[in-house]
């Protein structure tokens, strides 16, 4: 009886896949065209899914194991059993290997069912709960109709009511595993997952060590094309199918701080959200953490609902209406990237809330807070703070920077960013003046010519007034000749090394602590002995998971004589100071200060210092009141402990000006 | 009984205007307040049209900066276009004569041009319409009458009513400005007519030179009770006093310099 049943009901739940399939790959066509090389994607998928993927994955060994086992073996038992029990083709080897492959799909399965007995939080429930129960359904069921092929059992075994029972699994396992899969179970995952590597919208990401965080630009000089996403439909293609392939397995909402500070935003949430409108409907049946809301608990799920063609933002917010998503919610992100860093189906989260805050900035003015006033300031003044465009080097009066203008041609362009105007950070540039020249280094400033990079008002969706910026800045950059840019601040590195070549700008950019790492190594620099206490280091999103440089900083700590005492979140899944995207201007309430949370991980290590490297983590970090730990700069520190070199030490000493200012002239 | 309130025509007169720091063009501070003041009246009495007028030259900085108007959401603005130093005060009032609107707000003065602050009592004047500077607020509008709340110094308002139609003029006392957004202001029309074109002769008779900051008198406060220290703190500084030393040597003017800065305590 099996032998003609299996066939029927194996490809009848392909075929019912096939037509799910089709209409999701048409719910994500609503979405805008994205220029991706399709069969090029395919055949890069599997490296993308084995490597990348798979490196992600691997953070959580148990996991990892489990996933490999309990896909593996259901990719391989789907496929063999197509060709054992749908083409009939009842060979003991193939049958032996299905016995194999349905087992290690159990043991996995056994797994996944003991990390849904005490799930942690960040994990949804709902049909998430069962789909241990269908893994197990379907291996155990493969499992056993299998060993009559291999001869283990005779043919007619057992009563015809065991073999309705053994029906009944495999119907319960392929209903939830290939129909589900393509009609928006949980195993949707696979099936957009897979389709969601291959057609990447940043395909550059992948690869050893790659990695791809410029925000795209926006097309200003077609006045057609839409500015930022109003409705799901405004978004890409690939960016609603990266939406879909979302695991909900809650890493974003563990690690990010937004969420953990009570503010109004879970990533998971929110793609969830995107998921409903390229669908249509309300959040009712969405089962893990909702938006959190203050002292409520939460946002309550179902009263959002969307459309592919209706406002991810309520209109209005005069009149309190819901949509898809509140706006508070897309204003919390500080653009810290620890959700993409750390999500297993590589989705980007940030392009996503940018692309809708580019909307509300952009078409509607609706900027909250400070949002207004800083871009006015911004296109009044070339800088946030509304501050005299000529008062840039009033901070350096007595320091007799050169300038780049007079010089027309350095080696290294010290690019001062909106630090210049904050009396805290003018003590880092003083600082690393005082650097640069110990060392020698030929080097000047733009001066009073610099403008602001643009960071701030991209990340608040202000595209037009940063490509203004941009293109100002580029065109003043090319007047002049320089090797390279150094900077102090890890968002106009950011910006001006990744963002800017869409425009047209091209330049070798560096942290100062990539550049004092370097100058030391050349032994151009020579440090006293470190005679303080304890010191961690906090990572810059900006610099770290947005560029990757999380040795430099710690090399140049080293140096001074210092061992760090990491953080529990250091390196890629450090925790974000709360001072990026803007987030401090459109200062969105939540529960708690990230910046308070980001010291109280400091005050876990034991450190009695905290060094930096960034204007914006200084400043939020020094913000926090009866913290137990100070705030220094790495230029800072690296200046205090300055010494005169050994003679013969310096590498060029013969480069050396004659009547060149020393370094303790300077300060 | 909810009063019977009916939409009305309310055109807003703008300028370009100036950033005090850079001097780039912009949308006016005043100007905007009076925009958004407008658009309030809209939300308040359904059916309210707003309409945007400017007077004068077109350029590409003029351009972008009235386009910051047209940024707060509106689609269109009738550019009265004139000669750069032609007197925008006849074309206006022909202007609004002919559209017949029930209200005009304007900001109280320019920043830049003359910015004298007498281009809505000129209007008023020309056009026979009663004037109200200095508005908080409109409170109400019925049958042709307007409710309208004057701001004073020191935070007093006077309730005022007004027979439509009537001009009135904003500065800082009207709700701030909202955001001005790119891509309504890029979508949206400057409507240019040619306006007639009289040259401003009385401007052109004017020296115009950088302003200079003023000197701020310091007040002094000799008060004994906190209630003294809080009238004073409150009340405005007050002038007085002074000479003005005419023809006087180098020496007698330094001396009557220490003299003054001797009695105001400065020196001791």
């Amino acid at each position: 009886m099996l032998d003609t049943l299996l066939p029927i009901l194996i490809f009848s739940a392909l075929a019912l896949a096939a037509i799910g399939a089709v209409r999701r790959v048409r719910l994500w066509r609503q979405g805008r065209p994205s220029a991706v090389p399709l069969l090029k994607g395919l055949a890069a998928l599997p490296r993308r899914y084995l490597v990348d993927l798979h490196h992600v994955v691997e953070r959580d060994k148990v996991m990892s194991n489990t996933h490999v086992a309990t896909a593996g073996g259901f990719v391989a038992a789907a496929v063999l059993m197509i060709l054992v029990h749908g083409l009939g083709l009842a060979n003991p080897i193939l049958g032996g290997l299905l016995l194999a492959a349905s087992a290690t799909m159990f043991v996995g399965s056994c797994f996944v069912a003991r990390r849904r007995r005490n799930p942690p939080a960040r994990l949804s429930k709902g049909p998430w709960m069962r789909l241990p129960k269908s893994l197990m359904a379907f291996s155990v069921g493969v499992f056993l109709i299998t060993l009559p092929t291999v001869g283990i059992l005779p043919a007619d075994a057992g009563h015809w009511l065991l073999a309705l029972v053994l029906s009944a699994l495999v119907v319960w396992g392929l209903g939830e595993l290939v129909f589900g899969m393509a009609w928006g179970g949980p195993m949707k995952h696979a099936f957009a997952g897979a389709l969601h590597l291959a057609f990447h919208r940043r395909a550059e990401r992948f690869g050893e060590g790659n990695r791809s965080t410029g925000l795209k630009a926006l097309d200003l000089e077609d006045e057609a094309a839409p500015l930022g996403v109003e409705k799901p439909a405004d978004f890409t293609w690939n960016q609603l199918l990266g939406f879909d392939a979302c695991v909900q397995c809650g890493r974003c909402e563990a690690v990010c701080p937004a969420f953990a500070a009570g503010q109004p935003l879970n990533p998971k949430k929110l793609i969830q959200d995107m998921v409903v409108g390229l669908a249509g409907g309300s959040d009712a049946k969405y089962a893990g953490s909702p938006h959190p809301s203050q002292g409520l608990g939460g946002k309550p799920v179902g009263e959002h609902f969307g459309a592919p063609h209706g406002p991810i933002v309520a209109p209005d917010p005069m009149t309190g209406g819901k949509a898809l998503v509140d706006a508070e919610t897309l204003w919390s992100c500080t653009t810290c990237r620890a959700c993409v860093e750390e999500c297993p189906m590589m989705i980007e989260h940030v392009d996503a809330i940018v692309d809708m805050r580019r909307h509300l900035t952009l078409e509607r003015g609706q900027t909250p807070n400070k949002g207004a006033e800083v871009l006015d300031n911004l296109i009044a003044t070339d800088n946030p703070g509304g501050f005299a465009p000529g008062s840039r080097l009033h901070w350096a009066a007595d320091l007799d920077l050169p300038l780049i203008a007079d010089l027309q041609q350095v080696d290294v362009l010290l690019w001062l960013g909106d630090g210049a105007f904050d009396m805290r950070n003018q003590r880092t540039l003083r600082a690393l003046v005082k650097v640069l020249r110990a060392a020698e280094v030929d080097f000047a400033v733009l001066g009073n010519e610099e403008r602001d990079s643009g960071d701030v008002a991209r990340r608040l969706g202000d595209e037009a007034t940063f490509q203004s910026l941009a293109k100002r800045n580029i065109a003043t950059l090319s007047q002049y000749r320089f090797l390279r840019i150094v900077t102090c601040d890890p968002h106009s590195f950011h910006v001006l090394s990744n963002e800017y070549g869409e425009l047209g700008g091209h330049y070798t950019v560096f942290h100062h602590s990539t550049f004092i790492a370097e100058l030391y190594d050349a032994g151009r620099l020579a440090f006293a002995p470190w005679k303080g206490g304890k010191v961690t280091y906090h990572d810059p999103c900006y610099l770290g998971r947005y560029n990757g440089e999380y040795e430099a900083p710690r090399n140049v700590l080293k140096a001074l004589g210092i061992e760090v005492k990491e953080m529990e979140r250091s390196g890629f899944r450090s925790r974000c100071c709360g001072g990026g995207g803007g987030a401090p201007i459109t200062d969105i309430p939540g529960e708690r200060r990230i910046p308070d949370m980001r010291m109280n991980d400091v005050k876990e290590s034991g450190a009695e210092l905290v060094a930096v490297g960034c204007p914006q983590c200084t400043a939020m970090l020094e913000g926090v009141v009866d913290a137990s730990a100070e705030v220094r700069d790495i230029a800072e520190l690296v200046a205090d402990a300055l010494v005169m070199r050994p003679a013969g030490g310096a590498v060029d000493a013969t480069r050396r000006p004659a009547g060149k200012t020393t370094a303790e002239e300077v300060i | 009984m909810q009063p019977e309130q009916q939409g009305i025509e309310v055109a807003v007169l703008v300028s370009v205007g100036r950033h005090p720091i850079t001097g780039r063009a912009r949308r006016a501070d005043q100007d905007a307040r009076g925009l958004e003041l407008a658009l309030g009246l809209e939300r308040q009495l359904p059916g309210s049209r707003v309409s945007l007028l400017h007077a004068g030259p077109r350029g590409e900085e003029s351009e972008s900066a009235l386009r910051g108007y047209l940024g707060m959401g509106l689609e269109r603005l009738t550019l009265l276009e004139q000669a750069e130093g032609s007197d925008a005060i006849p074309a206006l009032a022909e202007h609004l004569a002919a559209a017949a609107p029930q209200l005009v707000i304007t900001g109280a003065r320019a920043e830049r041009g003359e910015g004298s602050g007498l281009l809505p009592y000129a209007l008023a004047e020309r056009l026979g319409w009663p004037l109200v500077n200095g508005l908080a607020a409109v409170e109400s509008i019925e049958n042709g009458v307007a409710t309208l709340l004057q701001a004073l110094p020191r935070g007093q308002r006077r309730r005022l009513k007004v027979r439509l139609p009537a001009i009135v003029s904003v500065d800082g006392a009207t709700p701030v400005a909202r955001q001005s957004a790119f891509g309504p202001a890029r979508r949206a029309e400057l409507v240019a007519t040619s306006a007639p074109a009289e040259a401003d002769r009385e401007l052109a008779e004017w020296q115009l030179a950088p302003a200079r900051k003023r000197p701020k008198r310091l007040k002094i406060i000799k008060a004994a009770s906190a209630r003294d220290r809080f009238k004073a703190a409150a009340a405005k500084a007050e002038g007085g006093g002074g000479q003005v030393l005419k023809g006087v040597s180098a020496e007698q003017g330094a001396e009557a310099i220490l003299k003054l800065l001797n009695e105001e305590g400065v020196l001791r």
